[in-house]
Order: C-alpha cells, then sequence, then structure tokens
C-alpha cells in the first residue's frame, strides 16, 4: 500500500507540472502584455516598463541566464514560487488581492453546488436502478428517452426558462438573491434537472455492465430475491464507475456554477469568474483555473487511494 | 455508408434526415453571407426595419421579427450557418489531434505513450467551460477563438478511445504479419490500423459535435463568442430580455431550433454507437 501510495505521489510531479506550465503559457505567453490591459491603451512606454518592472514581468519567461542573477529569478519560476505562497495576484477589477476574493466566493459556491451534486446523484441513481430493475421494459425506455431529452436542453435555457416560468410567471420562487435557504432552492432544482439526463444515462450504463455478469445468475440461482440482488450485489459492484463520476464533479463544487449564479444572483466563484472573464480581469481567471485544476489532480489522488484500500486488485494490478 | 442507412432504425434515419435539412439550412446561410460580402452590403438578416419591430409570426415573417425589425427565421437559418462551423472546425481540430496522438501512444506504448498520457492528464483537469472561455477570452473574441478553446480541450475524448482501440489492436496477428514483412510504423499506423479504428471517428464526431453546439451558444451567450452575426446563443441573449414583456417568438423558435439539431445527433450518436462499437453491443 505504501509503495502504491509512494508511486501515485510521483505521478502527481508531472502533471502539476503540465497545468503550471500550460496555465502560464495561456495567460503570460499567448496572453500578451498585462500592462496593457491593466493601464489600457493611453499608456506610455514608461507607464509600461514601470509597471513591468513592478511586477517582474521584464524577467525572463523560463529560467534567467544573466550573470549574477539567480537562474530562478524568471517569470514562471516566480509564478509558481507565488502560487505555492498562496498569492494569486491582484484583481485588477476590484484592486484587491485575488487571494480574498476567491476565499468570500467558496462558501456561497458550496452552498449552491453541494445541494445539487448530492440531490442529483440521490435522483439519478434511484431512477437508473429502477431502469436496471426493469430494463427493456417500459419504464427503462421512458426514462431512457426521457435522459436523451433533457440532455439536449441547452443549459443556457434550463437557466432562462426554470427563471421565468417558475420564478416569474408562476411566483413560487424569489427571482434573485442570496439571503437565506429559500433563495437557494429554485437554481438548485434547475442545477438537479439540467444535469440529470446524462448522470442516468451513465449510471444506468455502470449498473447494466455488472447486471449480466455470472456471479448475478449464481445469486439468482441460490434464490436471493431481485432487489437483493440489485442493491447488495449489484450496486455495490458498480460503484467503482460511479464513484469516480461522481468525485470528477467534485473540484466544480469550489468553482461554482457561472450561469445559474450570475443568474440568481449568488455572490459565489462562478459568479466572480464571469464577472472577471467579462471584464478581462485575468488574475482572477487564471487562479480560478489553476486552483480547479490543481483540485482535480488531489480530488483525483483521493480517490484512486480510496479504490486501493477498498480493493486489492487496484494496487497490486 | 448505404449500409448504414440500411441497418438504422427508422428514428435514426428521420435523425439523419433532419440534420440534412439542418445542414441545407447551414448551405444557404453560407451563400447568403458571402454574397452579400460579396456586395459590400448589409446582408438582409441584419438590416435594421424600424417600423417592423416586435411583429408576432405572420405568413410574411412566418417566426416574427426582433427587437430591431429583423427577421428571426433568417436570423435562424444564420445561426444554423454558424452552428455547423463551430460543429465541424472544432472537429477538424480536435479529432485529427486525438487521433494522431491516441495512434502514437496506443502502439508505441513506453515513453510516447506516458507522454500522450501525461498530455491528456494535463489538460483534462483543466476546468472545462472556465478553460475554454479563457482560451476564447485569450485569443480574441469571435469564431476563431471558439474554435480553438473548444477543439483545444475536448481532443483528450477522442485520444483516450483511440489510444484504448489501439493498444488491442498492437498484437493482433495481422500488425506482426505488416511488421515482420517490414513495413514502417506509420504505414502500419495509418493502413493497417487506422481502418480497424476509424469506426471510433464517426462515433466521436457525431457525440463531439452537438456539445460545441451547445458550448458555441453558451459562450455566445455570454457576449465572448461571436460578434455582430446572428448566432444562436446571440439570439438567446437578445430575446431573454423581451421575454419578460411576452415577445415570445424569437425565444422560443431559437430554442427549439438548438434543441431539435442537438436532440437528433445525441439519439444518431446513441444509434452509431451501438451499430459500430461491437463491445457495446447487446448491451441495452
Amino acid at each position: 500500500m505504501l509503495r502504491y501510495i509512494a508511486r501515485r505521489l510521483l505521478e502527481l510531479i508531472p502533471t502539476t507540472f503540465g497545468i503550471l506550465v500550460l496555465t502560464f503559457v495561456l495567460f503570460h505567453v499567448v496572453g500578451g502584455s498585462p500592462a496593457l490591459a491593466v493601464l489600457g491603451k493611453n499608456a506610455t512606454k514608461e507607464s509600461i516598463a514601470a509597471f513591468n518592472a513592478r511586477y517582474g514581468y521584464d524577467k525572463p519567461l523560463l529560467v534567467n541566464t544573466e550573470k549574477g542573477a539567480s537562474l530562478f529569478d524568471s517569470q514562471f519560476c516566480n509564478f509558481v514560487g507565488n502560487l505555492a505562497k498562496g498569492d494569486f495576484g491582484v484583481s485588477t477589477q476590484y484592486d484587491e488581492p485575488v487571494a480574498d476574493i476567491l476565499k468570500r466566493g467558496v462558501g456561497p459556491s458550496l452552498s449552491l453546488t453541494v445541494p445539487i451534486l448530492v440531490g442529483g446523484t440521490v435522483v439519478a441513481l434511484s431512477l437508473a436502478l429502477l431502469c436496471a430493475a426493469f430494463r427493456g421494459g417500459w419504464l427503462d425506455r421512458t426514462v431512457l428517452v426521457g435522459s436523451t431529452v433533457l440532455m439536449s436542453v441547452n443549459y443556457v435555457v434550463w437557466v432562462l426558462a426554470g427563471q421565468f416560468f417558475l420564478a416569474f410567471k408562476g411566483g413560487l420562487f424569489p427571482i434573485w438573491g442570496y439571503e437565506n435557504w429559500f433563495y437557494l432552492a429554485l437554481p438548485v432544482i434547475i442545477g438537479v434537472v439540467s444535469g440529470l439526463g446524462v448522470d442516468v444515462r451513465f449510471f444506468r450504463t455502470a449498473i447494466l455492465d455488472e447486471i449480466y455478469k455470472s456471479y448475478v445468475r449464481t445469486a439468482r440461482a441460490k434464490g436471493l430475491s431481485g432487489t437483493t440482488i440489485l442493491v447488495k450485489h449489484v450496486l455495490r459492484n458498480s460503484l467503482i464507475p460511479i464513484v469516480t463520476y461522481i468525485s470528477l464533479a467534485i473540484p466544480y463544487l469550489f468553482t461554482g456554477s457561472l450561469l445559474l449564479e450570475s443568474f440568481f444572483g449568488i455572490p459565489g466563484l462562478g459568479n466572480v469568474s464571469l464577472n472577471a472573464i467579462h471584464s478581462a480581469d485575468m488574475a482572477v481567471v487564471r487562479a480560478v483555473v489553476v486552483l480547479g485544476a490543481l483540485l482535480y489532480q488531489t480530488v483525483n489522488l483521493a480517490t484512486d487511494l480510496l479504490y486501493a484500500w477498498l480493493d486489492p486488485r487496484v494496487r497490486l494490478g | 455508408m448505404r449500409d448504414l442507412w440500411r441497418k438504422l432504425s427508422v428514428a435514426g434515419r428521420l435523425c439523419l434526415v433532419v440534420i440534412a435539412a439542418y445542414f441545407a439550412m447551414a448551405v444557404y446561410g453560407e451563400v447568403q453571407y458571402r454574397v452579400a460580402r460579396a456586395k459590400d452590403v448589409t446582408p438582409s438578416y441584419n438590416v435594421v426595419h424600424e417600423d417592423a419591430r416586435y411583429l408576432p409570426p405572420s405568413l410574411s415573417h412566418p417566426m416574427g421579427t426582433d427587437n430591431l425589425g429583423r427577421d428571426v427565421a433568417q436570423r435562424l437559418v444564420q445561426g444554423s450557418r454558424i452552428a455547423f462551423h463551430v460543429g465541424i472546425m472544432t472537429s477538424l481540430i480536435a479529432i485529427p489531434l486525438g487521433l494522431v496522438l491516441g495512434l502514437l501512444g496506443g502502439y508505441f506504448g513506453g515513453k510516447v505513450d506516458s507522454l500522450v498520457v501525461w498530455l491528456c492528464a494535463t489538460v483534462a483537469s483543466m476546468p472545462g467551460l472556465l478553460f475554454i472561455l479563457a482560451i476564447s477570452l485569450i485569443a480574441g473574441q469571435g469564431l476563431l477563438g471558439i474554435y480553438l478553446g473548444i477543439g483545444l480541450t475536448t481532443w483528450v475524448g477522442v485520444c483516450r478511445t483511440i489510444r484504448a482501440e489501439v493498444m488491442k489492436h498492437r498484437d493482433r496477428a495481422y500488425v506482426q504479419a505488416a511488421r515482420v514483412l517490414g513495413y514502417s510504423h506509420l504505414r502500419i499506423m495509418f493502413r493497417h490500423i487506422l481502418p480497424n479504428v476509424a469506426h471510433i471517428i464517426l462515433i466521436q464526431f457525431s457525440i463531439r459535435f452537438p456539445g460545441a453546439v451547445a458550448t458555441e451558444v453558451f459562450i455566445s451567450f455570454l457576449g465572448i463568442g461571436v460578434q455582430g452575426e446572428p448566432s444562436w446563443g446571440i439570439m438567446i441573449n437578445n430575446a431573454r430580455l423581451r421575454l419578460w414583456q411576452g415577445i415570445w417568438w424569437e425565444m422560443t423558435f431559437v430554442t427549439l431550433a438548438i434543441f431539435t439539431l442537438v436532440l437528433v445527433f445525441n439519439h444518431l450518436a446513441d444509434e452509431l454507437r451501438d451499430l459500430l462499437d461491437p463491445a457495446l453491443r447487446n448491451k441495452s
């Protein structure tokens, strides 16, 4: 087990490096001069030079080969170093450290995304189990057609239609705001419904992958009831793809939902990111992208270790 | 191809017919767009008619007019032109990229494969939509940004499926025979293995296309995508504010148009996967 953990930790290094290089290339090399973005079109040559010197944009990109300078005094190394220190730069839009903005946004994002993930998984998994129990029957076919229809409705339309019909026309929910839990009800419902189609189809396939295996036949031959086989044997064995699928959604819990948050006025990270995109506040966008990617790596590692702990085949294989 | 048509269910064939109709619409839109550009005039779908604002559907405007008196039906046709541009162009970036990397990784294994797996893992960990938005923003708002944003992030799925399939073929007898005959690696990969995994390209195209269309709608809706041309996302954003005043036609027809195209593509992708992928047969 220790060997497995060590191997997985080592594998983390190249991917993390890849993420850092990719973000750096995108935001610093291709992205062009941040000085122009911040100072505007009327910037003079002197003010640009001063800006670059102040934020270190005059340094070499990858490694510093100048005499007397430290090899690591380059834009890339400083970018990585600052990240490690938790310094994500300063937002040009709000003129405050990005880290503070992010800290404020995580809570509201989680209050929206966690109920969506939990609710969505419960509903989708129940539907998928029903489908598997009555596979080939009318219920299965209806749910299958229904989920293809659900996943073909554009996400934008879910948000707009939900807000228009349920909040504005129906008056069942508040239209906009973030005051008490009731304000979250409609965005959560929209989030659950919009993801249902894809989820049900995935879970159903994962369960059906198991249902034709021979241990199921054995269990049936033993005289176990259909429900017992489905819940105790099949569901447990199909948990690996299902848990993987759910774990992939965990990083997005923190980064929030771009559209739901901005349409319902929830001050979370999705809202912050979308505002940053609109006002080209690249420091914020970069921070959310990098943190999201690193979080993805961490969650991936955690799930892999969990499997290795639960299932010896994984760590020995 | 004719064989495939025969094997499709009635619903599958219907889907193909609907897609063909959309494609014809897109081609018509393309001609209209090019002719207007060549003549250097404002195309009719962009001409403002102050006296014809917010007209409900009628014989002369089957889908009504928008806030500037422009014909919604004509703009819808332009939207399908942009949707097809996005679906095809992003596929032209993502599929060759994923295909070549997947072939290389799956065929050579070892260090080459590690590199391919590393690239996939890196790109796959980037937070989806936000990463696409950032690329589009940096590449400059407009269609090119959308092509690059979607194309450069979605090749991973293609690469992973191709790689897994190629690994199954790598040690088969026909590949060994080709190796014994002294054929070059390139020739074995592209002339011998590729035809055996080519069905994946068709499946992946049919899966990616509706996804790309939906993403473009999202990006353009946010105002970061297409500029000045009636993309479906822009039309939705336009119609959204008027919906509250009871102007329902623009929103209804645009959402219906997107929904239908994405739905038929999703269904076709399902049928193609069931038909062409032997591993999945007998499962559902």
